[in-house]
């Protein structure tokens, strides 16, 4: 590649990063002041994309039209945003921290049905802005007018934005909510307006990061997804709450992309190293590197550590389930036990889901609940378990040690990458499990002649004898029950009180002696082998298995259930997944718009029972006991 | 009383002449990715139901009218092999059909076999669906990657160009069509020929820097199989920076009303595509699926359309032929079976159970401010598929 050809590369990827950090900058914001992790961001950012095609369309001839449509597009977004945070977000500030998460997962699944029925299913390309649809000759090369803008309006919203945050009174009042949120509230500011202002803001980019995409894209369903995960990446490389962070992390994102696309492939140590295909993980490889490097971004601080945890609820002592319990477990089990007798297979089949993914959930909660330790890439490990058993399947291992390989090959995978995850913690450390998820999925994806690339590996069936759905039903049921007890002993163990001591109160732990972060380490491990054990079992219950089983959607899944079923409630796994799976299976089938339907069920959950479901079961059996 | 509820009145009446008396009714389980891939998937819906409406208005199949259960599989092989259970546990499909992804359609497909369950792979692409991972039970209605990339390859052949650049989607269809060309040139085109491929995440491609790499890798021509909205960008950035200047370019799937329409009049003219050119087909069989599906939907159909509605029929067809709803008297039945198509006769192959049907291959051009396809030809299936011994060898034993 000659130094003429890297240079346009540098010039075409500083123009991606600008509108990469747009994207990210409304999220960036929006996380510094209220810790809400805003998983509907990109359906913001598609919003906007289709609001200005709309508006585009109409007033879009001339170039004042034009620009006027596309700030109306924007500032439409950024209602939209405020509107969010008026009606959901401000009624479970108070929830704990990951429960917004899968609030604005709900929003997520909502926006996407709504847009499908107001701009229907085709993509949708809108005009070229008018004015810049020509090229600028640079270096012998050519570059788009509307690229060249596109790297000025980036630096623009970015010095704007500083002069808002650094130079206003308003600005003033988010910085000092961003660091101390009581102390702001007790001055007399009121944070709930603030907030909603802070929200409208950060939708506001959103929605222009959208519009401004117009012009070198189409306004398709899937934007939405096809985006943020790789604005949670900017906004972490960054540093979080980090605005001129977010800026040096799209550019350096955008740029090894960039050089990537340009290089093409390149032989490196006499191995032919195809380039262009790394971009399916560019920004997750730099953000793994960035954040073992430095752990809190590029420009982040390390957030102040709290004497003890934000969460009331994990300040209540943690009582070893009694004889009441064993009951309970004992009288739930043999109910499921007598599942065959009354159902058909299909209720099986959803049954054997249901033990599956509670396992799945439960491991997840095991880190999460018990350890505080936010997983967003806890697929992984279910995929890796998956694929591990398939593949020994595949090369004729029975069926057993399959199965048991699962376990252990997801348990090293978090061996290795929980080394590099307890060194962070919060949203930072989720990131990182993310990133390292994301890159395993991009192996899977990619290594044809191994995992059967983006078609999996199919053929991956149980023995005969083991066949049956009901037989199957109960190999789910025993394992499940197995796995499930030998969890909860794990929290009454003294690992367990180690695990939460950590959590509620690190300093008090490390004074009292204990490692918390080997304790950390092990957990980690030990729920990588859980989901592992999960995974196994799913695979042989599809007969299939693929890239899916790893991505960040499965991810989701467990959070989801995790949060909807209690996030520390024994039960909560089980309860989360009965009703996720449940709500999917009938939803589906009740109406075309069934992704809108479950995430109004999941807000509505979220609205009535914020400690979960299995919070509540969990708060009424107490107060019955007591 | 209302107009509107006038027309209800009409519509329930006309729903109860339209079914005779019948027996219960054939249930058809479909399963399909609605919410991923909805702008091929509406029209297609919309195909079946066409399908579905004029065989009963013709008396059913063996006496029972046809009934379409449809389930979205969410996209993904786990969901879509729990929906199949459902369809035929609790539904009591008569047989599977649908799908869309590769990934989603192999995994069914083996499904199927493990249940032995009659499934006809409607839409997906892949090759292995039928060659590698082939199986009795699986039928597979499209062309696939390699054929329809065939297509392609005599013009590919005609312009006599050396180097050519290759950009794709970076999963199955892509890498699979730019191995069936590489592999396909070499076979035809001694004369010293080389390739520089670049692979775009789906969905998702950088076109700039994408671009920019093709123009400096300096081909004589391009062989891409993007589609949809990485297709839209990889138009424009090229477009604006020239790349298409006097380089002929081949794609797959860009005729297609789906992925072609939206790219209004910024269709890239003279583009080598396979497609449906459904406003310029002449023959009877064409014109009567085009004037029922405008007379039903008051809308175009799409290639999606011919999908579904093709797939329906030849479901019927076979149930008739087998006069059974049977999986191996269905699999017996549908092995030569010749179904009329909007495309004309295709027939199901007994040797690995993919259909002939072919697609239409021409050159991009803007008319009224629209893309087209002109000078097309169809492309007969049946033309373009490997060898027999091919088959035999890579097909699984049964």
């Amino acid at each position: 590649m000659t130094l003429p050809a890297l240079l346009i590369q540098l010039v075409n990827g500083l123009a991606s990063a600008s509108s990469l950090f747009l994207l990210a900058a409304g999220l960036t914001l929006i996380f510094g002041v209220s810790r809400i992790v805003n998983f509907a961001h990109g359906s913001l950012y598609m919003l906007g994309a289709y609001i200005g095609y709309s508006a585009v369309a109409h007033f879009g001839a001339t170039i004042a039209g034009y620009w006027l449509a596309i700030l109306a597009a924007a500032l439409a977004t950024g209602l939209i945003g405020a509107s969010i945070e008026i009606l959901l977000l401000r009624r479970i500030y108070r929830a704990p921290e990951l429960l917004q998460l899968i609030a604005t997962f709900g929003v997520v699944l909502i926006v996407e049905d709504i847009a499908l029925a107001l701009w229907g299913p085709e993509d949708l390309l809108g005009r070229r802005a008018p004015g810049l649809s020509g090229v600028i000759v640079f270096a012998g090369r050519v570059l788009p007018q509307y690229d060249a803008l596109l790297m000025v309006v980036g630096p623009l919203v970015l010095l704007v934005l500083w002069w808002l945050i650094r130079r206003t009174r308003w600005g003033t009042m988010v910085r000092a909510a961003s660091e101390n949120r009581e102390l702001t509230q007790a001055l007399g500011i009121d944070q709930a307006w603030l907030f909603t202002g802070v929200f409208f803001l950060g939708a506001f980019l959103a929605g222009l990061a959208g519009a401004l995409e117009l012009p070198r894209e189409s306004a398709h369903l899937g934007m939405d997804l096809a985006v943020i995960a790789e604005a949670f990446v900017v906004t972490v490389v960054g540093g979080l709450g980090s605005i001129p962070g977010a800026f040096v992390a799209a550019i350096l994102i955008g740029l090894t992309r960039a050089v990537c696309i340009g290089l093409g492939s390149v032989e490196l140590a006499g191995v032919v190293v195809a380039l262009p295909r790394l971009t399916l993980v560019t920004e997750f490889v730099v953000m793994a590197i960035v954040l073992a490097v430095r752990p809190y971004g590029l420009l982040g601080s390390a957030p102040p550590t709290p004497a003890t945890t934000a969460i009331p609820e994990h300040r209540t002592l943690v009582r070893a389930p009694g004889r009441a319990s064993a009951v309970a477990v004992i009288v739930v089990f043999a109910l499921a036990a007598l599942l065959p007798l009354v159902g058909d297979e299909y209720d099986l089949v959803l049954a054997t889901d249901v033990l599956v993914f509670a396992l799945f959930a439960a491991s997840l909660q095991l880190i999460l609940g018990g350890g505080g330790l936010a997983s967003f890439g806890h697929a992984a490990y279910f995929g890796l378990g998956a694929y591990a058993a398939a593949l020994a399947a595949k090369h004729g291992a029975p069926m057993a040690l399959a199965v048991a390989l699962a376990p252990a090959a997801a348990m090293l995978a978090a061996f290795l990458f929980g080394w590099f995850c307890v060194r962070l913690s919060g949203i930072y450390l989720a990131m990182l499990t993310l990133a390292f998820a994301q890159i395993v999925w991009s192996i899977a994806f990619q290594w044809d002649s191994v995992t059967g690339g983006s078609n999996g590996l199919v053929g991956v069936w149980p023995p005969d004898w083991l066949a049956g759905k009901q037989t199957y039903f109960y190999l789910a049921l025993a394992v499940a029950l197995l796995a499930l007890v030998l969890i909860a002993w794990l929290a009454q163990t003294p690992f367990g009180y180690a695990l939460r001591a950590g959590r509620d109160s690190r300093l008090r732990a490390e004074a009292s002696g204990i490692d918390v972060r080997s304790t950390q380490w092990r957990a980690f491990a030990a729920a990588g082998a859980f989901a592992g054990l999960a995974g196994g079992l799913y695979g042989f219950s599809k007969g299939s298995i693929s890239p899916e089983t790893l991505a960040i959607p499965r991810s989701v899944d467990a959070l989801v259930m995790v949060l909807l079923g209690g996030l520390n409630a024994p039960a909560g796994p089980l309860v989360g997944s009965i009703a996720f799976i449940g709500l999917q299976d009938t939803l589906s089938r009740a109406t075309e718009y069934w992704r809108a339907g479950l995430g109004v069920t999941i807000l509505l959950l979220v609205l009535v029972f914020p400690m979960g479901i299995g919070g509540v079961v969990q708060r009424i059996a107490a107060r019955l006991g007591r | 009383m209302t107009a509107r509820f006038r027309g209800f009145l009409a519509l329930v009446v006309a729903a109860i002449v339209s079914v005779p008396a019948l027996g219960q009714p054939i249930r058809i389980g479909e399963l399909n990715s609605y919410k991923t891939f909805p702008a091929f998937l509406e029209p297609y819906r919309k195909g079946m139901e066409l399908a579905v409406e004029e065989i009963n208005r013709a008396g059913g199949v063996l006496g029972r009218p046809l009934e379409l259960v449809v389930r979205d599989d969410n996209g993904n092989p786990g969901d879509a092999v729990r929906v199949a259970e459902e369809l035929l546990a609790r539904e009591k499909a008569a047989v599977l059909m649908g799908t869309f992804s590769s990934a989603v359609g192999l995994a069914v497909a083996d499904f199927a076999r493990q249940r032995k369950a009659f499934f006809l792979a409607a839409e997906p692409l892949t090759d292995k669906i039928v060659w590698e991972d082939g199986n009795k039970y699986t039928f597979r209605l499209r062309p696939s990657t390699y054929m329809q990339t065939a297509m392609l390859v005599p013009d590919a052949v005609r312009l006599t160009k050396r180097r050519w650049a290759i950009v794709y989607p970076n999963y199955e269809y892509g890498t699979a069509a730019t191995a069936a060309f590489k592999q396909l040139m070499i076979a035809r085109q001694q004369s010293g020929i080389e390739f520089v491929e670049i692979a775009a995440p789906l969905g998702k491609i950088d076109a700039g820097p994408v671009v920019q790499a093709l123009i400096d890798a300096k081909p004589d021509a391009i062989f891409s199989s993007l589609f949809a909205g990485d297709l839209a960008k990889f138009v424009r950035e090229g477009e604006l920076r020239g790349l298409f200047r006097d380089r002929p370019v081949l794609n797959l799937l860009a005729g297609e009303p789906e992925y072609l329409d939206p790219l209004k009049d910024e269709a890239p003219v003279g583009w080598y595509v396979t497609g449906y050119p459904w406003y310029a087909i002449t023959t009877p069989e064409h014109k009567r699926f085009l004037d029922a599906y405008q007379a039903k939907f008051n809308d175009y159909p799409r290639q999606g359309s011919v999908v579904g509605y093709s797939a329906v029929k030849s479901v019927a067809a076979a149930i008739a032929k087998a006069k059974s709803t049977d999986p191996d008297k269905l699999v017996a039945a549908m092995q030569g079976l010749g179904v009329d198509t909007p495309f004309g006769k295709v027939i199901y192959r007994a040797l690995d159970h993919q259909s002939t049907m072919g697609a239409f291959v021409g050159r991009l051009a803007v008319k009224d401010g629209k893309g087209v396809m002109v000078d097309w030809k169809y492309a007969n299936g049946a033309d373009y598929l490997p060898s027999d011994d091919w088959v035999r060898a890579h097909r699984p034993k049964e």
